[in-house]
């Protein structure tokens, strides 16, 4: 069960501010049943200027819920362009936090708003503009470039996993998580860059003999016990250049993950503690030789 | 939370006392390891082979076609790894889209290293097509991997007709039983089936034991070495509580079959029928003729699951939903993604598993406050005017 705080219960079982104004000045709908989660915010203005009554309905989970009739209560009172300045960080520090996976609920409250402002800022001066701005990015939750550059701004986003818990993008096929990764690295720059380059290991120079020593140890400490503790072994046949020759023996040489672990396990390892130019291969003629179980 | 309503049973069962009192003494009086030559051990191994001789009876099999294992996850894997390795030069596995993850994340694993996965379709009842299997069952086929009940919906699937496609083109056929085992009656002997997987924690008995039923025959090699335990097939100390327990639950689940299949029956599809009563715009998911007599899967539409979850939770009603809220994911369940549910009604998928201990009071209480948080949520929801 999610880690909801009291605000958040609160708000979740009794929320304020239910159902929708008639003849609002400002209107603002997000979201879709087929998302998920699909928001209506409405607001009047009283004659002050000031939004004097803000009502929501929501589809949506507990944290939507909440952070919808948390909005309401944030925006009364306040001028438009005082309004616009909540972002989706105010409506989660006033619910005392929602979980990571959540964040999404927050944003979709933001666009509601400012969606509503438009509306009231477009009328009597043709259709009011698109709520949604920019290029579809995920088509599988219909989020733009530019909301997803509004939200790793507004949040200091710096991974596609945290772009995806505050506006779904990248969380259907996946197929955008590549370009999600640019629009961070646009938006973030050399902040970014920074983190995701990792710290390179100084190259380190060998000599053959240093290389097939340390491969022998990392094979005898890193790898072998793992194998034989399975029936298995692994015998290093030869190096030649940066290509490592092994065969596998016992359970290992009948084992049908035989390439899974050369190359995940035993390759790995060899990247890690020697080299990551190294190439792992099975000695040709253990790998045409039929094996059996019993060999050792 | 003073009280409790629990009707989560296919994610986990509460421990029937008979069958804690039956472990307890292994914890602390009787703690030999059966291995050892001394009867203190001894003693030990004569309770699990009363254990093992319990579950076959609950299966109708042998107890020497009895694994123990630590559940129904390393059961499915089991069956998987130890039947590729023990038929090395077939690359093909057939399964079903709707399968637990204890099968599709083995499956997908394997994938990624050059194994052929076919995942079986089902249609909008949640039924697979035996048409399709037929289709695809070939001689590279290692083998197939069906569940006998969907643990979201309670389909159950024609497992035997199934076993015997299978068995007529000579290839091994596993069903994942876990939902299944103690709930409707099995009778391994007469059966198509080569290997079956249960858990302990779905029947009363603890969580941490489970079963891999393998027939007299078939090639499996072992998937955990380390010791002569269970006759070479199973490395590892064995689980001596967890096995006495489930030995108990199994004793225990012949005697209730007849209740699982008639009361709580009855007081699901009494749920049900207070549910499409009080809630429009509401459906069952899954076909109704061929279900597990204690699950029922509903979907209310323009409502979301979680919230529909954690107003239940209120009342101190334990309950599950396939709504991707509950998840983490962002989107409904597989199996109703498998079955088309529109996404209006997937998102508002809620599952109700009974169980022995549930009565109709409870059943009633549930009935009773549904309707009333159906309709506050739906009042919430912007899709109210279609409603």
């Amino acid at each position: 069960m999610w880690d909801y705080t009291d605000k958040v219960m609160e708000h979740f079982l009794n929320p304020k501010n239910v159902g929708r104004i008639e003849n609002p000045d400002g209107i603002g709908e997000v979201g879709s049943l087929a998302c998920g989660d699909a928001l209506t915010f409405t607001f009047k203005l009283g004659p002050d200027g000031r939004i004097a009554d803000a009502k929501f309905q929501t589809f949506g989970c507990a944290s939507a819920i909440a952070s919808s009739s948390v909005l309401t209560e944030m925006v009364k009172g306040l001028t438009l362009e005082e309004a616009e300045k909540i972002t989706n960080k105010d409506i989660v520090e006033r619910l005392g936090g929602l979980p990571e996976q959540k964040m999404h609920c927050s944003v979709m409250g933001h666009e509601a708003l400012m969606a509503a402002i438009a509306y009231y800022r477009s009328k009597g001066k043709g259709a009011p503009p698109a709520v949604k701005s920019g290029k579809i990015v995920c088509t599988c939750f219909g989020v733009t470039d530019e909301e997803i550059r509004r939200v790793v701004r507004d949040n200091n986003l710096t991974t596609v996993e945290q772009v995806t818990n505050y506006c779904k993008a990248g969380g259907g096929c996946g197929g955008c998580r590549g370009q999600i990764e640019k629009l961070i690295e646009e938006v973030q720059g050399d902040k970014v860059r920074q983190l995701r380059a990792a710290p390179e290991p100084p190259p380190r120079k060998l000599t053959n003999i240093q290389k097939i020593a340390l491969i022998q140890e990392v094979l005898g400490e890193q790898v072998r016990p793992a194998m034989r503790a399975h029936g298995g072994d692994i015998e290093l046949i030869d190096v030649v250049g940066n290509r490592v020759i092994v065969a596998f023996r016992g359970m290992c040489a009948s084992c049908k993950l035989a390439d899974y672990t050369m190359k995940e396990i035993v390759e790995a390892k060899l990247h890690e503690y020697v080299s990551p130019d190294l190439i792992v291969e099975e000695e040709a003629d253990a790998a045409q030789r039929p094996h059996s179980h019993q060999e050792s | 939370m003073d009280s409790v309503i629990y009707m989560d049973n296919n994610a986990t069962t509460k421990v029937d006392p008979a069958v804690v009192e039956e472990m307890l003494p292994y914890f602390e009086q009787w703690y030999g390891n059966p291995s050892s030559m001394h009867s203190f051990g001894g003693r030990v191994a004569k309770k699990i082979q009363q254990a093992r001789e319990r579950i076959a009876a609950l299966l109708g099999c042998q107890p020497d076609e009895i694994l123990f294992t630590s559940g129904g996850t390393e059961s499915d894997n089991t069956a998987i790894h130890g039947t590729l390795a023990a038929y090395p030069r077939k690359r093909k596995i057939i399964t079903t889209r709707v399968e637990h993850p204890a099968i599709l994340s083995p499956c997908r694993h394997l994938e990624q290293h050059g194994y052929e996965i076919y995942e079986l379709s089902v249609d909008r009842q949640g039924r697979l097509s035996l048409d399709e299997l037929a289709e695809v069952l070939d001689d590279n086929t290692a083998l197939v991997t069906i569940m006998y009940a969907n643990n979201e919906t309670g389909v159950i699937f024609p497992i035997e007709e199934i076993g015997a496609l299978c068995r007529a083109r000579g290839v091994p056929f596993h069903t994942d039983a876990v939902q299944a085992v103690g709930k409707i009656p099995l009778n391994l002997k007469d059966s198509t089936i080569d290997m079956l997987s249960l858990s302990g924690h779905k029947l009363h008995a603890p969580k941490g034991i489970g079963v891999l039923y393998i027939r007299r025959g078939v090639r499996l090699v072992p998937f955990i070495l380390g010791g002569h335990q269970e006759a070479g097939r199973r490395g590892g100390t064995e689980n001596v509580p967890g096995i006495i327990g489930l030995g108990k639950a199994a004793e225990l689940a012949r005697e209730y079959m007849e209740d699982e299949n008639t009361r709580v029956r009855a007081l699901r599809d009494r749920l049900e029928a207070k549910i499409l009563a009080t809630c429009p715009d509401t459906m069952v998911n899954g076909d109704r003729q061929n279900r597990l007599p204690n699950t029922l899967n509903v979907s209310f539409e323009y409502v979301e699951g979680e919230s529909i979850l954690m107003m239940l939770n209120q009342y101190g009603i334990c309950a599950s939903s396939g709504s991707a809220c509950t998840s983490g994911s962002l989107e409904p369940s597989h199996v109703m993604r498998a079955m088309g549910v529109p996404f209006t009604a997937a998102h508002g998928s809620v599952r109700f598993s009974l169980s022995r201990f549930n009565t109709q009071q409870e059943v009633d209480f549930v009935g009773e406050k549904i309707g009333p948080i159906i309709h506050r949520l739906r009042q919430l929801s912007p899709f109210v005017k279609t409603a």
